[in-house]
């Protein structure tokens, strides 16, 4: 502790700046998504802006919390705090509150608590003290097993909690064992996986079957030293296939019928223009709103609380889900496309801490942050400008709730916190 | 490397995320409009639509309310149909007709469901209209006539169609419009211009309140007042006068050129195109091709203007000096020239041009006519030169006036003949037609009223004109300010003798009206049509122009009443009526007005539908009213 105060707590300001806008930018627009006629009180609990604007205090309270506290402290207890993560997830199946078919909330009081949304900060922690751990070897394939582990235990759980796309947020762990030296074949396996499943879907089996082919006989052909057996790539092409046809069966099977609209339609897969018609008045219907909204907006937008769809609550969920046209309806392009930079600035600047950290476990940490705020980012506003399939994620600090600001809040100050730590590390 | 994945990724997705929102907020967007965001409401006000008075200032249209039904088809719910037929008083098989033709039309815009609700229906549907989803009640003013006269004049207003609304963007389904009368000529001035008011709306289309606080709202201007040069008692006189008739009066103020009636017949009520049964009257009107009530003869009708037009050859021969007018022609029933004859009726021979004109001799306007021609070079140029004299009369041309339909009739020029028989192939007495009024000219009867006040003003003429005051605003100067002929004022007074003459000696002798001083020329056409494709001579035309009294005239007239036969025997009894009763208020020589008001042309109007063999003209039978009614209601029974 004397340390601490003698060399200082070197927070980083950008960080916390950047924070501070998004934060704040981000409550004008629940103001302007959700207020109903004048507002009369900001703190009118009733609405969501007066609770948000009193979450958002106390998130404050939260801050002075996490950054007085040691940093080691963290690194310590972050098993504990995964396995009282993994329980409250747990707890879910038995104390849950259904809402909207998920059952991801405790209603305690009047007030409700989503713990995926701490969940995934338990599990940075988690990850980072598993990688960091001296034994940890992430090219073998018994560590790479158990850090997996990690990740798919609160992501099974939120899954059977009906809750597809908080587990989704899981995948974002990817970026930080590839940072932290997984070998190279896998990110070519999920290319090849992706590419495979897009290309099955769009194109059918027999496309991909022919695609696979042609790829694989050309790496055949000029493969100049050492050729392998002929049954190699026949093996892989076989393996390709398969999973070609895993894929059509995933799709047209298992998926429920709106999770195959979404995927159908992100890939225009649907012609009918008569059917098309129809899932804009239905599933599409949030998304052509919220594009509406958006484009809307125009260069310079309608000004502040001046946004004619959002006032008439055209967009649904448009306080939570889909803030983000309401930034675009009523600041414009130049509004919509400065958050976009700030986040980029945002998660830029966590990458850089994270790389200049000396000690892995913050390393990995700030990795785990970077990586969960940009897969939110990611999906959350691609899918708000409808280059992404719907998945019903939040939008960090701006989207309407409780639990996701202090979730988002807590992972970032932590990493705050232990970056601040580093001239004490050796 | 491996330190590079997440920032490429990161940096690549952010400029694909700027991109899209460049490229739906910036690039592929049109300029927000307000008119067409469906999340604000344009609630239109409608001002009241100006009044109509006539020149004494009696009011002759105003406004009543009328409520519509309106649908919005895509926001239609489930409703109690049965209930909401009651109300509406229609039966459901109509209703869902009438909503399937909104839903064609447009499922998003309003159509109109049920126009112009009876009063009491409208009370009892104002209580019950929320429980209906996608209906609402519109709320419009519609004319009100404060008279049964006029129809012609007044117009009517009516829905606008989709011709419209591309025309000019000002209106949408449902608005009204001028269709007919001043209500077109007039629209923009009497229509005013509605009121805008924007509201927000919410996703299931509640009203949440004024957009901006009303700041973008307008209020509504209302429509100017007119007044109308129309004098509604003459109008209404007339009308009488032309009942059992048809054909047209037209009479002008000399001193202004303004409109003082302007009757066509037969003629209807305008409060038939009022409301809920104006489509289905005005199909029955329009459907009317054989007595035609929509079509103006006032206005659009061209008929040859036959003796009238003799006047108008003795002032260009007076103003081209070939003719003096004690100078005499002879006339043996007829004019010769090579081996054909124009013929001509008995009357004292030699004429000068006092007898002339009111014995309407033919020879002596062949002779004049002649001499005008023949003093060119060419008959060409002649015929040029006649046609110019002619013209500036506002014979042959649109008079570019202020009413809603008009035709130019014609006027032959050298061009006319060169066309018929070939360049310099033709010589005067090709056209000779044209001495008295028959021929190539043709005239509307407005025109033909036209002339009738130049001659009266001895000389120039006021463009008629039915518009004489406008709610703070001043008329178009082309009404004010005189149009001068060719021909100099000296030349007249012959003239003008010569038609006062037609009423102490001539053709007019037996419609004078005591102490009144009326100028007139007789004039009668003989007109065609056709049966089975043949060509077959129908009873003249019957013509009348005047004006009175000889100095300081007040009223010019023409009247044209069809297969009349000649002149003074309808339109000149007409005419003296109209005359008298615009000067002196009411009537003296009630045995005209009980002759007009008992004697029906109808029986003429049947012969060529009748498919028998009939008589015309100096065979033909006068009839009485009574007696057609009795032998068309034993025909009917």
């Amino acid at each position: 502790m004397y340390n601490d105060h003698r060399k200082g707590h070197k927070f980083d300001w950008i960080t916390i700046v950047i924070f501070l806008l998004l934060v704040g930018f981000g409550w004008v627009n629940i103001l302007s998504a959700s207020q109903e006629g004048v507002v009369t009180d900001y703190f009118d609990l009733s609405q969501p802006y007066g609770k948000q604007l009193v979450f958002i205090l106390l998130t404050f309270v939260l801050i002075v919390l996490i950054l007085s506290i040691e940093a080691k402290f963290y690194e310590r207890f972050s098993s504990v705090i995964y396995m009282v993560s993994i329980a409250s997830l747990i707890g879910l199946f038995l104390f849950g509150k259904n809402v909207n078919g998920a059952t991801s909330w405790y209603a305690i009081g009047g007030m409700t608590i989503q713990p995926s949304e701490f969940a995934k900060l338990a599990t940075s922690l988690a990850v980072a003290k598993y990688l960091s751990d001296i034994q940890t070897n992430l090219k073998t394939l018994r560590d790479q097993l158990r850090s997996v582990l990690i990740i798919a235990i609160p992501a099974m759980l939120i899954l059977l909690q009906n809750d597809a796309g908080s587990s989704l947020v899981y995948a974002s762990f990817f970026f930080v064992f590839y940072r932290e030296g997984i070998q190279q074949v896998y990110l070519i396996f999920a290319v090849i996986i992706i590419a495979l499943a897009i290309i099955t879907l769009k194109f059918g089996v027999l496309i991909t079957t022919i695609v696979a082919a042609v790829v694989l006989a050309g790496l055949y052909i000029f493969k100049k030293k050492k050729k392998p057996s002929i049954l190699q790539p026949l093996a892989i092409l076989t393996i390709c296939i398969g999973f070609s046809f895993g894929v059509k069966y995933f799709y047209s099977s298992i998926l429920k019928p709106h999770q195959q609209n979404r995927i159908s339609l992100w890939l225009r897969l649907e012609k009918d223009p008569e059917k098309l018609r129809q899932m804009k008045q239905t599933i599409l219907y949030n998304l052509n709103q919220s594009e509406k909204a958006i484009s809307s907006g125009g260069l310079f937008g309608k000004g502040f609380l001046e946004g004619t769809r959002t006032k008439g609550k055209f967009v649904p969920e448009q306080h939570t889900d889909y803030i983000f046209s309401t930034v675009a309806e009523e600041w414009g392009f130049l509004g919509s496309s400065m958050v976009v930079i700030l986040f980029v600035i945002l998660l830029t600047r966590i990458l850089y801490l994270a790389e200049s950290q000396k000690n892995q476990f913050s390393r990995v940490y700030g990795y785990c942050v970077a990586s969960i705020f940009f897969i939110h980012f990611l999906i959350n506003t691609g899918m708000v400008m409808g280059l992404i399939p719907t998945i019903g994620i939040p939008f960090p600090f701006f989207s309407y709730g409780g639990s996701g600001l202090w979730g988002f809040t807590i992972l970032l100050f932590i990493f705050v916190k232990l970056d601040s730590n580093k001239i004490n590390e050796w | 490397m491996r330190k590079l994945l997440l920032f490429s990724t990161i940096i690549i997705v952010g400029i694909i995320f700027i991109a899209r929102l460049f490229y739906l907020q910036v690039y592929n967007k049109d300029r927000y409009n307000i008119h067409k965001d469906n999340a604000i409401k344009k609630v239109f006000v409608y001002p009241k639509r100006g009044y109509v008075y006539d020149r004494n200032g009696d009011l002759l249209v105003a406004n009543q309310s009328s409520y519509d039904v309106m649908v919005i088809p895509s926001k239609v719910k489930p409703l109690d149909t049965l209930e909401f037929c009651n109300l509406l008083k229609i039966d459901t098989s109509e209703f869902k007709k009438k909503l399937r033709k909104a839903r064609v039309y447009s499922p998003w815009l309003p159509s109109p469901l049920l126009k112009h609700l009876a009063k009491e229906d409208y009370a009892a549907l104002q209580e019950k209209m929320r429980k209906f989803e996608g209906f609402y009640i519109q709320k419009r003013a519609i004319r009100s006539y404060q008279t049964t006269i006029g129809a012609n004049v007044l117009g009517d207003i009516g829905e606008v169609n989709e011709f419209n609304i591309n025309k000019d963007s000002y209106y949408q389904m449902g608005d009204l419009i001028g269709k007919q009368g001043i209500e077109i000529s007039y629209e923009k001035t009497l229509r005013g211009q509605k009121g805008i008011k924007f509201i927000q709306k919410d996703y299931l289309n509640r009203d949440i309140g004024p957009y901006k606080e009303g700041l973008n709202d307008t209020l509504p201007v209302p429509g100017k007042d007119i007044t109308i040069t129309i004098d509604s008692k003459l109008q209404e006189y007339g009308e009488l006068l032309m009942q059992n008739k048809r054909g047209g009066i037209v009479a002008i103020e000399p001193s202004t050129g303004e409109i003082l009636a302007m009757i066509s017949a037969p003629t209807y009520n305008p409060n038939l195109l009022v409301g809920r049964e104006r489509s289905k009257n005005f199909t029955v009107l329009y459907n009317d091709t054989i007595a035609r009530p929509l079509y103006d003869r006032g206005l659009q009708a061209m008929y040859p203007p036959g003796s009238p037009f003799k006047t108008l050859n003795a002032l260009i021969g007076l103003q081209e000096g070939v003719v003096n007018p004690n100078e005499k022609f002879s006339c043996s029933m007829g004019y010769r020239y090579g081996n054909r004859k124009m013929g001509c009726h008995a009357h004292r021979s030699p004429a000068n041009m006092n007898l002339g004109i009111y014995e309407s001799c033919n020879a002596y306007f062949a002779n004049v006519y002649r001499r005008v021609i023949d003093n060119f070079e060419t008959p060409g140029v002649g015929m040029d030169a006649w046609s110019e004299h002619v013209k500036s009369f506002g014979l042959g041309n649109y008079l570019n006036n202020d009413l809603s339909v008009g035709q130019p009739g014609k006027v032959p020029s050298s061009r006319t003949y060169n066309a018929a028989y070939g360049k310099s192939r033709w010589s005067t007495t090709y056209t000779l037609s044209n001495a008295i009024g028959q021929g190539e000219i043709l005239a509307t009867p407005i025109q033909l009223a036209n002339l009738s006040a130049a001659i009266a003003n001895r000389g120039h003429y006021f463009t008629p004109h039915i518009i004489k005051h406008i709610e703070n605003d001043t008329l178009p100067s082309n009404f004010t300010t005189a149009k001068h002929t060719t021909i100099d004022k000296t030349h007249f007074e012959p003239v003008v003798q010569g038609m006062r003459d037609v009423y102490t000696k001539g053709t007019a002798k037996y419609v004078q009206i005591p102490g009144i001083e009326i100028c007139g020329k007789t004039g009668t056409a003989e007109n065609y049509t056709k049966i089975n494709g043949k060509r077959t001579q129908l009873t003249d035309h019957s013509i009348f122009v005047a004006f009175a009294p000889m100095d300081n005239p007040k009223i010019a007239i023409a009247v044209f009443v069809e297969n009349g036969y000649w002149g003074s025997r309808f339109a000149g009894k007409i005419a003296s009526l109209m005359i008298e009763k615009y000067i002196k208020g009411d009537i003296t020589r009630t045995d005209l007005e009980t002759w007009i008001l008992n004697h029906t042309l109808e029986h003429e109007y049947d012969k060529p539908l009748s498919g028998q063999p009939f008589d015309i003209n100096g065979d033909a039978q006068i009839m009485l009213k009574s007696d057609y009614d009795k032998q068309h209601n034993s025909i009917l029974n």
